[in-house]
């Protein structure tokens, strides 16, 4: 097998696996502050690449331009879905909290069917079907765009949690909730915001998942599980963890359809998710529990 | 005897004597019910008794299935063989992963992820073994449906009936024992509070290993029952993790570690399931999907105003 298109097949990996990890840092940013699994994740994140096809349909909406609407949108969604749903939940074991995403799943799921039915869709721009060369490496532009987002949009929530007063509270909240709530953090509400900032990485990550896949209702549930095994490979909670195990498993990915089979890929994921939570359960990235 | 004994013995009694009273269609629902409650009752084990949650569930069914269909199909063993060798099977794979998981000290979120990975490794293996089909499935021949062959477990839909309510009875039964035994008062310690459950000295590791056990094995029961039920089996069907909600469904919408509420959670959910489809065809609603959203309200609204389940509620009223 030709080298060059091992290391094309590993860049477009790359890629794409910053895309999921930016997928996944919405769930692992709920999981590390909230303590809930959102397992609707993926259902959340096909609900944005929908929206994408949408406004592209109607008004040739560019996928980069359509990023903000659709965020903004998410932001206030997410935001009202835990302070509405959520929050009442989290005194609660964890299988009430798992039953009702899983209600709120079925209906996203299905919904989606009902408005869109079955069949695929996707949007269709021009930078698509270029390409960058260097040397004989291949680069897709609209991989390596969507690649670019997912890593800003990561950076930006980076620095929020890390410089600002409201990302150092959020942080207070997820270390310690009694001390936060002395401390007079008003706590349901900077949880809400962060199931808010959380959509805000689905939606983006949506927005550039729809250059790169074409987008079905049945895709959530797939979504939902690829985002699991990627926090839990890079460590629940941290957020450097999740980019990581994105790019590994979008590597991971790749290599299988490149050696074995395209449709044995997640068989590889999901052994490398059974070897992690077996030898290093807080994940490659992740902080011993206590 | 008590009133949760009477309404037992009456419930058992009028589900004998449905099939003089309803058509084929409804004993086929009142089966489904059957499974559901068998299945509920086998996971209730694992997470209402002992408290590990799996979410994984699907694998014993799917493996339980093929392991009995398959050595039907390939070397036409028949099912009381290929039952024995599916619990076997089950119970040592239950047996792997609870070893795995709480060896390395894996509990809670972890652990229930930690089954839909092996559920779902195990479906895409299956997708590309040539053993079981693959995708394309395997087909058991269809049966005769004339007379009751118990032998190899072919008969009317009658006989499907039958077995589904001795299974679900039995369930209940060994369930049953199992709370009021040693290991289920062991198994309450450790859900409640395992930390204080090993300091009293219980071994949790042990105990823990003996619910995922028969959990396992009960439901590989239920999988060699659906093998012979449906005749097909396809790896993205049996596996997949909306099988698996299914099973856990019931248990939970009746009432977590409860006896009565598999079978209360499994007959309202599939009545529910089957009532919103006839509702939408009487008003000519027929959009795919609106089935299921309808499906998903009811669940949303159970979970936020029943968070204990059904039955629980509902002994109050009953005084049982």
């Amino acid at each position: 097998m030709p080298a060059e298109l091992v290391a094309n097949v590993v860049i477009a990996g790359v890629l794409t696996g910053l895309v999921y990890g930016l997928m996944a840092l919405g769930l692992s940013v709920i999981f590390g502050v909230v303590r809930v699994v959102n397992f609707a994740h993926g259902e959340m994140m096909t609900i944005a690449m929908y929206a994408t096809t949408m406004l592209f349909a109607a008004h040739k909406v560019d996928p980069f331009v359509a990023v903000l609407p659709v965020a903004a949108l998410f932001f206030v969604f997410g935001y009202a879905l835990q302070k509405g749903f959520i929050n009442p939940f989290i005194t609660r074991p964890e299988h009430s909290q798992f039953m009702l995403l899983v209600a709120v799943a079925i209906i996203m799921v299905n919904a989606l069917l009902m408005i869109f039915g079955p069949d695929a869709r996707n949007v269709q721009v021009d930078y698509q079907l270029e390409s960058f060369e260097i040397g004989k490496i291949l680069i897709d532009k609209a991989r390596l765009y969507a690649a670019g987002a997912a890593v800003l949009t990561a950076a930006a929530l980076f620095v929020f949690f890390k410089k600002t007063l409201t990302g150092k509270a959020i942080r207070a909240c997820a270390d310690n909730y009694l001390g936060a709530k002395v401390v007079g953090l008003n706590v349901k509400h900077l949880y809400a915001l962060t199931f808010g900032l959380g959509s805000i990485c689905v939606a983006v990550a949506g927005c550039a998942m729809v250059l790169l896949v074409d987008v079905t209702p049945g895709l959530g549930p797939y979504y939902t599980l690829l985002a699991f095994v990627i926090v839990i490979v890079g460590g629940l909670g941290s957020m450097g963890g999740a980019l990581l195990g994105g790019v590994l498993i979008g590597v991971s990915e790749a290599l299988a359809g490149l050696f074995i089979v395209p449709s044995a890929k997640s068989m590889f994921s999901f052994g490398l998710l059974i070897l992690v939570l077996l030898l290093r359960p807080q994940g490659l990235l992740g902080k011993k529990q206590t | 005897m008590t009133r949760a004994a009477v309404l037992l013995v009456v419930l058992v009694a009028l589900l004998a004597l449905l099939p003089w009273f309803v058509g084929a269609y409804a004993l086929s629902v009142a089966t489904l019910i059957l499974y559901f409650a068998y299945t509920g009752q086998a996971w209730n084990v694992m997470m209402g008794f002992a408290g590990q949650l799996s979410l994984g569930h699907s694998l014993y069914v799917g493996v339980g299935a093929y392991v009995a269909g398959g050595i039907f199909f390939h070397w036409g063993i028949g099912p009381w063989a290929g039952l024995w060798l599916a619990i076997a099977l089950c119970v040592l794979l239950g047996l792997v992963i609870g070893f795995l998981a709480f060896r390395f000290g894996i509990s809670g979120v972890y652990f229930a992820l930690l089954t839909i990975a092996f559920a779902e490794f195990t479906r895409i293996g299956f997708d590309h073994l040539g053993w079981t089909g693959g995708p394309g499935g395997m087909f058991l021949k269809v049966a005769q449906r004339d007379t009751w062959d118990i032998a190899s477990f072919r008969g009317p839909p009658l006989m499907y009936y039958y077995s589904m309510l001795a299974l679900a009875a039995g369930a209940f039964a060994v369930c049953h024992l199992l709370l009021r035994s040693k290991a289920g008062y062991y198994w309450q310690a450790i859900r409640e509070n395992e930390d204080a459950a090993q300091a009293l000295g219980i071994n949790t590791f042990r105990w823990k290993m003996l619910a995922v056990a028969i959990s396992a094995g009960m439901t590989a029961i239920a999988g060699v029952f659906f093998a012979f039920y449906y005749n097909n089996l396809f790896p993205e069907q049996i596996f997949n993790i909306s099988r698996s909600i299914e099973i856990i469904l019931g248990p939970i919408i009746g009432g977590l570690g409860t006896l009565f509420g598999p079978i209360l959670g499994a007959a309202v959910l599939t009545l529910l399931s089957d009532g919103i489809t006839e509702l939408l065809i009487h008003f000519g609603w027929e959009i795919p999907g609106i089935k299921q959203v309808f499906y998903g309200v009811v669940l949303l609204a159970v979970v936020m105003f029943l968070p204990h389940g059904i039955w629980p509620a509902l002994a109050r009223r009953l005084r049982v």
